[in-house]
């Protein structure tokens, strides 16, 4: 390879003064060079206690929602409003917790059947109280079969009675678990106990709906006008494509606390496009980042780049149904030769981490274990994977022939380039081919299982080891790579079960042990979470999934 | 059958090559274009960068795909042998895009070639014959231009899988249909000229005034409209990688490389520059040699 | 005139039919559907999805529904965007595509127009090479390099202008999207205009009137033009559907409310009836279009006649 070191002597050329030339030609002394802005608004310290007069908050939003329905929802862009339109029993608190939401306290002795406490001050933001029968009513809905929800199958994932048998409309919703014991009393029961069952509830389809105005308005409760919420914000503007607008709900419970007066949330799909604006002021708080500025920010606005961990893996999944990935050697081999350090820290670069097990380390209740591969060198893994190719019979003769499918995207292609690269590399017998699909395709081509490796990601739905373990069951619907080992399933069985806390941990240990034998998945980083904040911006302290509320956030004044 | 069909084109061939000869409109165009140097100088230019697309690789001590950790987003520099500087990945610049450049230009020409063979026949068709035959093939023409195009991008991948053939299928589908309805319109005007008239009297056939006709008197806006195809062409085709269809990482094309290059331009400037400028380097080339072409075969200039 | 009329509007509607039906049966067969997602669904979700939205019927019963709706103006509810209706989507993104577009296509025909005639007199001068740089520049840059680079010095760097959004079509807000949207056509244009001005000017009707010692401009503006806007017209037919239907590239970088992100965000997520309704607007918009083109043809060459 080349001496890098050669590269700062030699001759470059520089993009900023390019840039301020041309900056220049448009107008004489324009007063708007943006990096001197910067420094200047770093040298003024901004006093976090001091509220600006005007509370309005501008956050990007990802892509459009695709419904404000609490019950119909299935992606992160929905949740992120509806948290501030709704709240559910419990909300996620920034130490990975919860905290109460709408239900002030709740309480279980046999981790089956539990009760939440719904504050009597708790008001929908027509004023009407919030009753255990409005959480009855909607767990009955997202589970009824007429709702059509994508995300049906959580509750029963949590195990209350009978909801599985209500998705699949063997029972019907009345024979749901919860019960309403008295106007504020919500008590829900379990088909086994679950010990993990509150921290589930922080998802936003767990959220209630005001039962009158679904039934008044049907598909059409959502609008502008009709929306009811129980949040500490009430819709007032829906533009699709450009905007969502809410004020603060003056019947919220906590009203008095909620510092914002407006939160306008804009859905541009593109990171370049949103960075952009929130470069030109207009943006306060973006959706995400994208990859090729990172270092760029760093620099200028080192102090606006908020980095957090975030439980969710990126990772390669093997058809382990076909040659070659039906030998795990071939698999171990793969996943061995894949340098994490350069994934993570040269190729993304966000602050995302190496990551050699499915479940992040940063989730409640699971303890990484020291397993063989990932206690090596990198040097170890590469000579142990060309170990095992040539055992598995690849040589120069016979060079390992595969494809590796990922979605249309900047980032996916990025990292599919490099890790195809460190394979010819490291490995040599290998002959790759690389695969871009657009979104709904690549879904299609991957349930069919008509891959040889395809790129993959899972983030949790909850701070617990089961949210990330289960992806991997021999029924789990979205193990793609199909996987199957009993020894696997038996002890995430056993782990269920398993009320004492440290033993479940060394249950999964064991099931991530499992999976570095069998190697299925090839995981390649921890995800992170990555936001610019305006250092205006007060309160924003997200959990580990990303939860953040604009009801702790505020406007400093600057 | 088959061969008797063959014969009979044979041997029309030839004496439509025996007729040119005779008026040596060929020769006399040829002889037009070599003098028009700005042409000529496109001529060489383009030829130069064909070079440099296919030697140029040769010339770098990188390979296309090589990625190199420690020269990500590097400036151009001739000290390092990234001339043109490296992409996010420390890729070389200098040898992707000349390796972008092979399917690019094909690309290219080959949507302007397909435009003017089909859409010019097309609308020259539809406009002379006029009536129901050209209100048949002008709804046609609308019913195409409607069509969600991206869903027969997709249906093509699913079906068939992804081949380079393809690539130029779907090219081919879409460069023509504006051409055609150019054409036509062309046409319609034309039809009414004293000329057309004149022929029609002597018993000229139908394709004979088309082809002989028609078509030679509209290859001037056919010339200026076949080069503003070929960089909507070449963009294109990345808008088919985006649908899984275009060419494949770590291959890449002009189009991807402009793609990348928008996205850093904060950062990296050289990424967006250097395709841009051999994307414009070549559609002026192609627009004189247009020209060139345009003013050696006008049949009025004669 | 009027029988012309009739008998577009009596050819539209077959040719509309093929469209959508063509349309409809096509985009059947793309894989995936609307519902598909990352998180697998169990079949008996799948199916109570599918059948909440009529997805459990055969194809061809779904067809004629759709048809059935189509005669009542209801192009159905939008897969995608579940609480909104294809006809509330649409009325509520094209007037935003429309404003952007009307504005772009009136900047482009008179700039393209202009400068192509500019050219043209002056060919071969260093005032025809620069317009021609220009144009061959703003042909080849596409909008997803000039909008960015757009944003990056009037909305950051100089900050004249607002960097996206709508906020119901404020001028400041439209200023950036037009530059974005017609710089494109605006040099095909010229470019186009360039071309067939040469060759008019070559025409022996316009030696007869320079040798009768008339005016340039009189020339230009009596004689040239009429018959060098004809290619213009017929580029201008499909281009004008193009314009004033958005793009997507403008529509995502400026945060426009339009008519192109919902199409292709529909074909990208398989929303079929937001699909095909907007085709039916293209197709209806295309035909319209192209009919007036006609019309001018015989305005501009009285010689064009229609049987």
């Amino acid at each position: 390879m080349l001496p890098h070191l050669q590269l700062k002597r030699s001759r470059t050329w520089h993009i900023g003064p390019l840039l301020a030339a041309l900056l220049a030609l448009g107008g004489c002394g324009a007063p708007s060079d943006p990096s001197s802005e910067t420094s200047k608004q770093t040298a003024v310290k901004l006093d976090p206690t001091k509220l600006a007069a005007d509370q309005t908050l501008v956050r990007g939003g990802g892509s459009e929602p695709e419904t404000l329905d609490p019950h119909k929802i299935s992606g992160t862009p929905e949740s992120a409003i509806l948290r501030d339109l709704m709240e559910t029993l419990v909300i996620a608190s920034a130490d990975g917790g919860v905290r109460p939401g709408v239900a002030e306290s709740w309480e279980t002795t046999d981790n089956q059947h539990y009760f939440f406490k719904i504050r009597e001050s708790a008001k929908w933001s027509n004023g009407d109280p919030v009753t255990a029968e409005d959480f009855v009513y909607s767990w009955q809905r997202i589970l009824d079969p007429k709702t059509a929800s994508k995300y049906a199958w959580y509750l029963a994932a949590g195990k209350v009675k009978n909801a599985q048998d209500i998705v699949d409309g063997k029972q019907p919703p009345e024979n749901l678990g919860v019960e309403a014991v008295d106007a504020n009393t919500f008590k829900v029961s379990l088909e086994a106990p679950v010990p993990y069952f509150v921290s589930m509830l922080v998802h936003a389809s767990t959220s209630p709906v005001h039962k009158g105005t679904v039934e008044q308005y049907g598909d059409q409760w959502t609008r502008v006008g009709n929306f009811v919420g129980n949040g500490a914000f009430r819709l007032t503007e829906w533009v699709v494509n450009e905007r969502i607008e809410y004020v603060k709900n003056e019947h919220y419970w906590d009203a008095d606390n909620v510092k914002l007066e407006k939160v306008r949330s804009l859905p541009i799909a593109s990171p370049n496009a949103e960075l952009k604006r929130y470069e030109a002021g207009e943006i306060d708080f973006t959706f995400e980042v994208p990859i090729e500025h990172i270092n760029r920010l760093r620099k200028e606005r080192a102090d606006e780049v908020r980095t957090a961990p975030y439980i969710g893996t990126y990772y390669y999944e093997f058809n382990t149904t076909q040659p070659p990935f039906n030998d795990s050697r071939v698999r171990r081999a793969l996943a061995y030769a894949i340098d994490r350090e350069i994934m993570a820290n040269k190729v993304m670069g966000r602050g995302e981490k190496p990551s050699f097990h499915l479940t992040p380390g940063i989730v409640t209740g699971f303890d990484a274990p020291a397993t063989s591969w990932s206690q090596k060198t990198q040097a170890e893994r590469v000579a142990k994977a060309k170990e095992l190719l040539a055992e598995a019979g690849y040589n120069a003769q016979n060079p390992l022939k595969f494809s590796v499918l990922y979605n249309t995207n900047d980032n996916h292609k990025k990292v599919a380039v490099a890790i195809t690269a460190m394979w010819k590399q490291t490995l040599g017998h290998v002959d790759v081919t690389l695969e871009n699909q657009e979104w709904k395709t690549y879904l299609d081509t991957r349930a069919n299982t008509d891959f040889d490796i395809a790129r993959a990601g899972w983030i949790g739905d909850y701070n617990e080891p089961s949210t990330m373990l289960k992806l991997l069951l021999t029924d789990g619907g979205s193990n793609y790579s199909k996987y199957s080992n009993p020894k696997y399933d038996e002890l995430f069985a056993k782990s269920a079960k398993e009320l004492d806390l440290n033993k479940r941990a060394e249950y999964y240990a064991q099931a991530e042990e499992i999976l570095a034998e069998d190697m299925p998945i090839a995981p390649i980083y921890q995800y992170v979470t990555q936001h610019m904040v305006k250092r205006h911006v007060g309160g924003y302290a997200p959990d580990p999934l990303d939860n953040y509320y604009s009801k702790d956030m505020w406007i400093i004044e600057h | 059958m088959l061969s008797t069909t063959a014969n009979k084109e044979a041997v029309e061939n030839f004496s439509e090559q025996l007729e040119v000869k005779g008026r040596s409109l060929w020769d006399d165009a040829r002889r037009r274009f070599f003098n028009n140097r700005a042409a000529l100088t496109s001529l060489v230019i383009l030829g130069f960068i064909t070079l440099f697309v296919f030697a140029g690789p040769m010339l770098s001590q990188f390979a296309f795909d090589e990625v190199d950790w420690g020269a990500m987003h590097a400036a151009p520099s001739v000290a390092s042998g990234h001339f043109f500087g490296t992409d996010s990945l420390g890729r070389d610049l200098f040898v992707r895009t000349a390796m972008g450049g092979r399917i690019s230009l094909m690309v290219g020409v080959m949507g302007a070639l397909v435009a003017v063979l089909i859409g010019t026949l097309y609308g020259a068709t539809a406009g002379f014959v006029g009536g129901r035959t050209d209100r048949v093939m002008m709804r046609t023409l609308e019913i195409l231009y409607s069509f969600p195009f991206m869903f027969f991008v997709i249906l093509l991948v699913t079906f068939f899988g992804r081949n380079i053939l393809l690539i130029f299928i779907a090219i081919g589908a879409v460069s023509w249909l504006d051409m055609a309805r150019i054409v036509r319109g062309q046409t319609l005007s034309i039809k009414g000229k004293e000329f057309v008239e004149a022929a029609t009297v002597y018993g000229v056939s139908k394709w004979a005034m088309i082809t002989r006709h028609i078509v030679p008197n509209v290859l001037g806006i056919v010339a200026v409209y076949a080069t503003l195809l070929v960089p909507q062409m070449i963009l294109f085709e990345s808008f088919l990688s985006f649908l899984g269809l275009g060419v494949q990482e770590p291959m890449t094309s002009w189009g991807s490389l402009l793609n990348e290059g928008a996205q850093t331009m904060e950062i990296a400037l050289w990424q967006l520059i250097v395709p841009a400028v051999f994307m414009v380097t070549t559609l002026f080339c192609f627009n004189f040699i247009g020209d060139g072409l345009r003013d050696a075969l006008d049949p009025k200039d004669r | 005139m009027l029988r012309f009329i009739a008998k577009r509007v009596l050819e539209a509607i077959p040719t509309l039919f093929i469209l959508i039906t063509v349309s409809f049966f096509l985009m059947r067969f793309a894989p995936g559907n609307p519902f598909s997602a990352e998180i697998a669904m169990t079949p008996e979700v799948m199916a109570n999805i599918e059948a909440k939205y009529g997805f459990d019927k055969p194809v061809h019963e779904q067809y004629f529904s759709y048809l059935g709706g189509l005669l009542q103006g209801d192009l159905g509810p939008s897969f995608k965007y579940k609480d909104f209706t294809v006809n509330e989507l649409v009325a509520q993104a094209f007037p935003v595509s429309l404003k952007i577009g009307l504005l772009a296509f009136i900047v482009a025909v008179t700039f393209g127009v202009t400068f192509g005639t500019i050219a043209a007199l002056r060919q071969n001068t260093w005032l025809d090479y620069t317009i021609m740089t220009g144009a061959m520049a703003g042909v080849v840059i596409p909008s997803f390099v000039l909008a960015p680079l757009l944003v990056l010095i009037f909305a950051i760097g100089l900050d004249w202008l607002p960097a996206g959004g709508w906020h119901n079509g404020a001028t400041p807000y439209v200023v950036l999207p037009v530059i974005g949207m017609s710089l494109y056509y605006i040099a095909s244009i010229s470019r186009i205009m360039r071309g067939s001005m040469i060759e008019v000017l070559n025409a022996n009707f316009i030696r007869t009137a320079k040798s009768k010692g008339l005016s340039t401009p009189y020339i230009i503006v009596r004689h040239a033009l009429r018959p060098a806007i004809l290619p213009v017209l017929s580029y201008l037919g499909p281009a004008l559907v193009g314009i004033i239907t958005g793009s997507v590239v403008i529509e995502t970088i400026f945060g426009l409310p339009g008519i192109g992100q919902l199409f292709v965000n529909g074909a990208l997520n398989r929303d079929y009836s937001m699909v095909l309704g907007l085709t039916i607007l293209v197709g209806a918009l295309t035909i319209t279009f192209n009919a007036i083109v006609d019309i001018l043809y015989a305005v501009v060459d009285p010689k064009i006649r229609y049987a």
